[in-house]
């Protein structure tokens, strides 16, 4: 398994352009190969999971010099988010995207979106992740757009604005890091930092970081672009934006170059915990009063993404007792999984819904589980999940990270995490009743239950949602605790280097 | 040092333009100018007074291009960044084509039906 490491970035970025040729000939070949190559990809992915930790060097270079590749806990546990629902998102693809054009560019763009996220995910050096971070967000930015409609080009273009600024922080912090250690070897960078100290042209790299990551996580002073972006896109890539694209591209990266490239620091971790709270309340109060059910969607994704963020900035906060900080993390990175399951499937409801109704506004719908049974049920599922209801899987996630508030010794931000899930909870009480129960609107009676392809990966990520919850002391084992380990060993990071 | 302040206000100027200005064509050139500012910083970390090309011809000592050349790095990194600018930049052109072709305006603020 090892030699084949690169092919999870090579499998989608071939059969993208393969995609593109094949179409010439037979447009129908294209549904065929981007569900066979994320198949591929999901099934390879969950194997990673059982692999031990290990480095892969490119072309045979020895690390200071050639690229890595490393696979420890954390990028095993993304690689499974990213392809288990890029796959499902595909399946979903094929009945949803006949009502658009141009189809087989549409899997293009969505190969190339995968190829670039599992890029940022297994890689080892900073400006080959600048490079995948950037291919990752080119399709994005392309998909956002993909329905040509006023709307969505003018969300497509601030998303484009706003990104290209965030791509240039980066760019100017990496050069930053390489003019002050001479190296771009994440694992030797971290070596570096640890001879230099920390220092104030350190610091202005942080808050670069801090600011271009932030800006793909949509951390609050920076989220402008998610509720524009987020909704104007077809359902599948809504679900991938926010169920994984913000994941990869943002909280996975600050993750990874606060942890193990500049390690624990009092600074950070203020910073970050701030920056989640902010998140959490901003994005919860802006959500009520929205009629459109997708952008209401996509401000929850900015008020549950700050769960996530705190817990990082919870563990990488060196005054607290160890094992308190480390229970955050936990909480932060299981939230992160969870968050993943329940809110691409919400987001593929929603594109069920507008497929037989046409609508997005949820004043227009309402009575929809006596036409829609499968689809009402699976989103009353999801929903149940991101308002923490026992025993679905938010509940535990977010009660993990308020009881490691708690103990830290930090009860405002415990209690805002209360207060948040609570809003979470009228809200989407809120959105059960106009959507799914109440009365059926005379123009609905006809409505018909969305197709088997469609229903089929809302199924699954219902069944997830479930079990994530239920089943936790397997996930707990097999999952969540090697990338906790793996994201507080900064010296086994460092090893990398030298061994493997 | 001089040299870094430049490069900085370049950088400044490019956020400004982007910022300031109304017309989406002078936003994608504020882009594209703050994308050439980093890249000039970046060419000018590896550069070296007096410094030979990184290159060993024969007849040459690797002892003397190690302690003069410069750094072949940041080169490598910047043609790079110039390809990935290129990109950004084809894509903006052509999604403002279409918000020409949909809205039969450059100007942002009346570009503006998504809110709240």
């Amino acid at each position: 398994m090892q030699g084949f490491y690169p092919l999870f970035t090579a499998i989608p970025l071939g059969m993208a352009f393969i995609n593109l040729l094949m179409a010439k000939i037979s447009k129908k070949v294209a549904d065929y190969i981007a569900f066979i190559a994320t198949g591929v990809l999901a099934v390879m992915a969950v194997r990673m999971l059982f692999e031990p930790v290990f480095v892969y060097k490119v072309g045979g270079w020895p690390p200071p010099w050639g690229i890595l590749l490393v696979s420890d806990g954390l990028s095993s546990l993304l690689l499974v988010v990213i392809n288990v629902i890029g796959f499902l998102a595909i399946i979903f693809s094929t009945k949803y995207m006949t009502t658009y054009t141009a189809k087989p560019k549409y899997y293009t763009l969505f190969l190339l979106m995968i190829a670039g996220m599992n890029g940022v995910v297994i890689t080892g050096d900073m400006f080959n992740m600048y490079v995948f971070l950037e291919i990752a967000s080119i399709a994005s930015y392309a998909l956002v757009g993909f329905g040509c409609e006023k709307e969505e080009l003018e969300a497509s273009f601030k998303y484009l604005i706003l990104g290209g600024v965030a791509s240039t922080a980066i760019l100017f912090g990496i050069a930053f890091l390489y003019s002050m250690t001479g190296t771009l070897n994440m694992p030797d960078l971290a070596q570096q930092i640890e001879i230099l100290g920390m220092n104030k042209a350190l610091g202005f790299v942080i808050a670069l970081f801090i600011m271009g990551f932030g800006l793909k996580a949509s951390s609050v002073p920076f989220h402008a672009w998610l509720p524009d972006a987020h909704p104007s896109a077809p359902a599948p890539i809504s679900a991938m934006l926010s169920g994984v694209l913000i994941k990869a591209l943002g909280v996975y990266s600050i993750a990874r170059i606060m942890f193990h490239i500049f390690g624990p620091e009092p600074m950070i971790s203020s910073i970050l915990m701030f920056l989640g709270a902010l998140s959490m309340v901003v994005g919860v109060f802006m959500a009520v009063g929205q009629s459109d059910v997708k952008r209401m969607l996509a401000y929850h994704s900015i008020s549950q993404m700050g769960y996530v963020t705190i817990g990082l900035g919870l563990g990488l906060n060196p005054n607290v007792d160890p094992a308190v900080a480390a229970l955050g993390l936990f909480g932060g990175l299981y939230h992160l999984v969870n968050h993943a399951s329940f809110k691409s499937l919400l987001f593929l409801c929603s594109g069920s819904f507008e497929y037989r109704t046409n609508t997005r506004n949820k004043y227009e719908m309402g009575g929809l589980i006596r036409r829609m049974p499968i689809t009402s049920t699976t989103c009353s599922i999801a929903s149940l999940s991101i308002s923490g209801v026992p025993p679905f899987n938010g509940f535990w996630s977010k009660l993990i990270i308020i009881i490691a508030f708690l103990k830290a010794g930090y009860p405002l931000y415990g209690a805002i995490a209360v207060l948040v899930a609570f809003m979470t909870l009228i809200s989407f009480v809120r959105l059960q009743k106009d959507v799914i129960f109440g009365t059926l609107p005379e123009k609905f009676r006809e409505v018909k239950e969305a197709p088997l392809l469609m229903t089929l990966p809302l199924i699954i990520l219902a069944v997830l949602c479930l079990a994530l919850g239920v089943a936790y002391p397997f996930v707990d084992q097999a999952m969540l605790q090697a990338a906790k380990d793996t994201l507080l060993d900064k010296m086994a990071y460092m090893s990398l280097l030298t061994g493997g | 040092m001089i040299c870094y302040f430049l490069a900085l206000v370049l950088f400044v100027m490019g956020l400004y333009c982007l910022v300031a200005k109304k017309n989406i064509i002078k936003k994608i050139i504020g882009v594209t100018i703050t994308e050439y500012s980093i890249n000039l910083f970046l060419i000018l970390i590896g550069y070296r007074r007096g410094g030979i090309a990184p290159i060993t011809l024969r007849g040459m000592d690797p002892g003397e291009v190690a302690a003069k050349g410069v750094d072949p790095l940041p080169q490598a990194l910047v043609l790079t960044s110039i390809v990935i600018g290129l990109g950004v930049l084809a894509l903006m052109v052509a999604m403002c084509l279409r918000l020409y072709e949909k809205y039969k305006t450059f100007d942002m603020s009346e570009i503006n039906r998504l809110r709240g």
